[in-house]
């Protein structure tokens, strides 16, 4: 008895210890990341364009591409997405189709990511003559987020009651009217969470964009969606691995870092909040 | 005038689901048609099973047997700390842990596994590698063992996430039953609950050694990046999805080296494919539900 009793306390502490153990390596990266990050930090250092060669001034050029390939990925993938998934959810005939399309939106989603990037700089770059540019990234990043915006959708649409769709179709309503009135309005809250779930995975996507989008330097701001952009994150993989000047540089990649991390989690952490509110205050 | 409506939502729809499956088909026929050409001029056994790696030489060699050890040997360092962090993580919040704690953990590790991945390589890069180094003496941090560090915290999450999935969606009654016939906590978590989420917790293993597998730039900016067979954890590494974003850069498209960056791709590819259908097929059977 008194052997199995120490199993017991054994197999807690252990079970414990794991836990106990993850955390402080999870505390010594976030404090690293602020304390380095916040040394760097300042109204200056978001609004002006890196100098000499990346060794001084800040980071705006690579904010704003880096907010502009997510924009533009997230304007394409959300219809495809959105579409998709009504058609699973809502159509599905014939079912063999939709087996294959399964398989396939499980496929893309447990592609590693540089394939992405492989596949546009072959199709979108080479191919199709787009040349490395805001739109190339843009669309690769789609591919990308693709996947993730059809299965938050489908979750979204499934949780919504069977009754709701019943009584509107017995009301007389088509089918159409029934997505548009009734099902689309009801499970927006979800499908939006969803789509900002995506953004904040597109935003600190590195791979994809290194050989599609991404410039080292540029001191102007894209012009156009033909226009080479800098990125978040491979700014800080640039000033990284690329340059003479690490003592330079590697202050403005912490920077650059706290930048990315901060974005990035507040936005999943405003999806987050977004749906435990919702499930929060859901009446059926 | 509304059937036309209808028919023409319908069709949008269908439309939409036929170009992600074209997304698909399109992502392998590029894979494939770009990389395939290289086994004209070079056998594929000798691409998957010999060591040299010599893409710039004037006799150019493509042995990707380096490579594909060098992904292994980070992906498996990486489990070797993500399996018993992210399973012990799992069952402490799914068995032991009061529901407050329970509640707060779920967000908590949601956050954590959108973390972008650079951010992780910076931190290994100028904060772990140096350690590293200096503890065990090192010419340089950059070596497999800090790689599979940082790798296997990454995928901490994807295994308590899913493996904890896994062990709440047990049903009460079993461990009931468990405690009733006078087992101790852990000797029911170990003896039934933990038998009953099997295939889950087998799922979310797989999820995470295919996403380490395909992880870009944690090994890009940690493993060395020597193209040399690794003799130790602390030897330098070039795992496949390093190769490939470090040496498209200098190729010229169609060639020789272009295509063999485009062959490991689909190496890469498989290995992905193979696991995660496996792990759909056999282990989670989504699908179904």
């Amino acid at each position: 008895m008194n052997r199995r009793k120490t199993w017991n306390a054994l197999g807690t502490g252990i079970l414990s210890a794991t836990l106990l153990a993850t955390f402080p390596f999870l505390l010594i990266f976030l404090a690293q990341m602020f304390y380095k990050g916040f040394a760097v930090l300042s109204p200056e250092f978001l609004l002006s364009a890196p100098r000499e060669a990346m060794t001084a001034g800040g980071i705006f050029p690579a904010l704003i591409g880096t907010f502009l390939l997510t924009a533009l990925s997230i304007l394409i993938a959300l219809p495809l997405g959105i579409l998709t998934a009504i058609w699973m959810n809502n159509y599905g005939k014939p079912v063999w189709l939709i087996r294959i399309l399964r398989i396939a939106i499980n496929t893309l989603a447990g592609t590693p990511s540089i394939i992405f990037g492989l596949f546009g700089m072959a199709a979108f770059v080479n191919i199709m003559g787009l040349d490395v540019s805001l739109l190339a990234g843009g669309l690769t990043l789609a591919i990308l987020a693709l996947p993730v915006i059809i299965n938050n959708t489908e979750e979204a649409l499934r949780t919504v009651p069977a009754d709701f769709r019943d009584a509107s179709l017995a009301l007389g309503a088509t089918t159409r009217q029934t997505i548009s009135r009734v099902l689309l309005p009801t499970a927006l809250p979800n499908i939006l969470t969803g789509a900002i779930i995506s953004v904040g995975r597109v935003a600190g996507e590195t791979a994809p964009i290194m050989f599609t989008a991404a410039t080292f330097y540029s001191r102007r701001l894209p012009g156009s969606l033909s226009d080479e952009v800098m990125a978040l994150p491979y700014h800080i993989y640039a000033l990284m691995t690329e340059g003479t000047h690490p003592d330079e540089q590697v202050p403005i990649a912490y920077g650059t870092a706290l930048v990315l991390l901060l974005l990035v989690l507040l936005v999943s952490a405003v999806a987050i909040f977004i749906r435990y509110s919702i499930r929060r205050k859901r009446q059926w | 005038m509304n059937s036309f409506k209808e028919r023409l939502f319908k069709a949008a729809a269908y439309t939409a689901s036929l170009f992600t499956i074209a997304v698909l088909l399109s992502i392998i026929a590029g894979l494939f048609g770009e990389g395939l050409p290289l086994f004209k001029s070079f056998s594929p056994g000798k691409f998957l099973f010999t060591n040299d790696w010599y893409p710039t030489h004037a006799e150019p060699s493509f042995g990707a047997l380096t490579l594909i050890i060098g992904s292994l040997a980070v992906t498996l360092g990486a489990l070797v700390i993500a399996i018993p962090l992210g399973l012990g993580s799992a069952i402490f919040i799914s068995e032991l842990a009061g529901s407050r704690m329970k509640e707060a953990a779920k967000p908590v590790i949601e956050l954590l596994a959108g973390i972008p991945s650079v951010v992780y390589g910076l931190f290994g890069m100028a904060f772990l590698a140096p350690l590293i180094r200096q503890w065990f003496k090192l010419d340089t941090g950059l070596n497999i063992f800090t790689t599979s560090i940082i790798l296997g915290v990454m995928i901490v999450p994807i295994i308590c996430s899913m493996s904890e999935d896994a062990l709440s969606s047990v049903p009460k009654s079993i461990r009931e039953a468990s405690l009733a016939l006078g087992a101790t906590r852990v000797e029911s978590i170990f003896r039934a609950v933990i038998p009953a989420a099997k295939s889950g917790i087998i799922g979310s293993i797989l999820l995470g050694f295919g996403r380490a597998v395909g992880e870009t730039m944690v090994v890009l900016m940690l493993a060395g990046g020597a193209a040399k067979m690794p003799t130790s954890i602390f030897s330098s590494a070039r795992p496949l999805t390093s190769t490939i974003a470090a040496e498209m850069g200098e190729t010229v498209m169609g060639d020789l080296h272009y295509q063999s960056l485009f062959a490991l791709a689909i190496l890469l590819f498989l290995l992905t494919f193979v696991t995660n259908l496996v792990t759909e097929l056999v282990f989670l059977r989504r699908g179904n539900q």
